[in-house]
């Protein structure tokens, strides 16, 4: 992981523009703090298709004063509700084609229940807090993407 | 005092960042100032839910301002 920061061991964050590989983040969390009994990781992809149009592509576009310092205090605040051993969040921007991976959470634990649930919490405070925008690709144009109220319904459900 | 715009809001206003001399008390101050550039400012604004942050920390519109503050503007985000 390029650029990867964190406030301790525990947490790594990275925004970047080059795709990461899938394998490789989960042996690092593996091995990042050994002896833990569960590995949760969540991938997320360009789609092809959003409100009924054809999606080529998408522009990320950030915040980089704030993006890493938003990501970390996310993963700080899973680490405070559930006993998490290694956490990852990597965020790419800039151009994606359809199908590229965008986002990366993967975090470890003694058990499962931890493991899930602190996954899906980064993952729902991401979508809600953390300074990202999409902007998508057609074929005949190009639309910034309006939040939906389902993420946020998802976010304050923790 | 910085203000940075974002996303929809950043090309709606033209600008992605603004220097502001003279400092508002607060957010609602700096807003009045903002929407007073310009009708597309105004709607910019007036037309769009828009988060607020203050040295990159979320905030509301009663945070007060100090002039080294970075103050940014932008829409609801959609990452992930």
């Amino acid at each position: 992981m390029s650029n990867a920061i964190g406030s301790s061991p525990q947490i790594r964050v990275s925004v970047q523009f080059e795709d990461f590989n899938l394998g490789d983040e989960y042996q690092e969390i593996k091995n990042r703090d050994q002896g833990q009994g569960a590995v949760v990781t969540f991938s997320g992809l360009v789609r092809d298709n959003n409100l009924g149009k054809n999606v080529k592509g998408l522009f990320l576009e950030h915040y980089p004063a704030m993006t890493q310092k938003c990501l970390i205090d996310i993963c700080e605040q899973a680490c405070k509700r559930w006993e998490l051993a290694a956490v990852s969040v990597i965020h790419r921007v800039g151009e994606l084609s359809l199908n590229e991976q965008i986002v990366f959470v993967g975090v470890s634990a003694k058990h499962r229940k931890s493991a899930f649930e602190g996954c899906e919490f980064i993952m729902d405070y991401l979508k809600t807090q953390a300074p990202f925008w999409k902007k998508e690709r057609f074929a005949d144009g190009e639309a910034w993407v309006d939040a939906k109220q389902s993420d946020q319904h998802a976010a304050n459900k923790w | 005092m910085k203000v940075v715009f974002f996303g929809k809001l950043r090309e709606q206003v033209g600008t992605s960042v603004i220097d502001v001399i003279e400092t508002p008390e607060n957010i609602e101050g700096l807003l009045k100032v903002l929407k007073s550039k310009g009708d597309n400012w105004r709607q910019a604004f007036d037309d769009n839910d828009v988060l607020i942050a203050v040295n990159q920390t979320l905030c509301d519109s009663s945070q007060m301002l100090s002039f080294n503050d970075e103050v940014a503007f932008f829409p609801p985000v959609t990452g992930g």
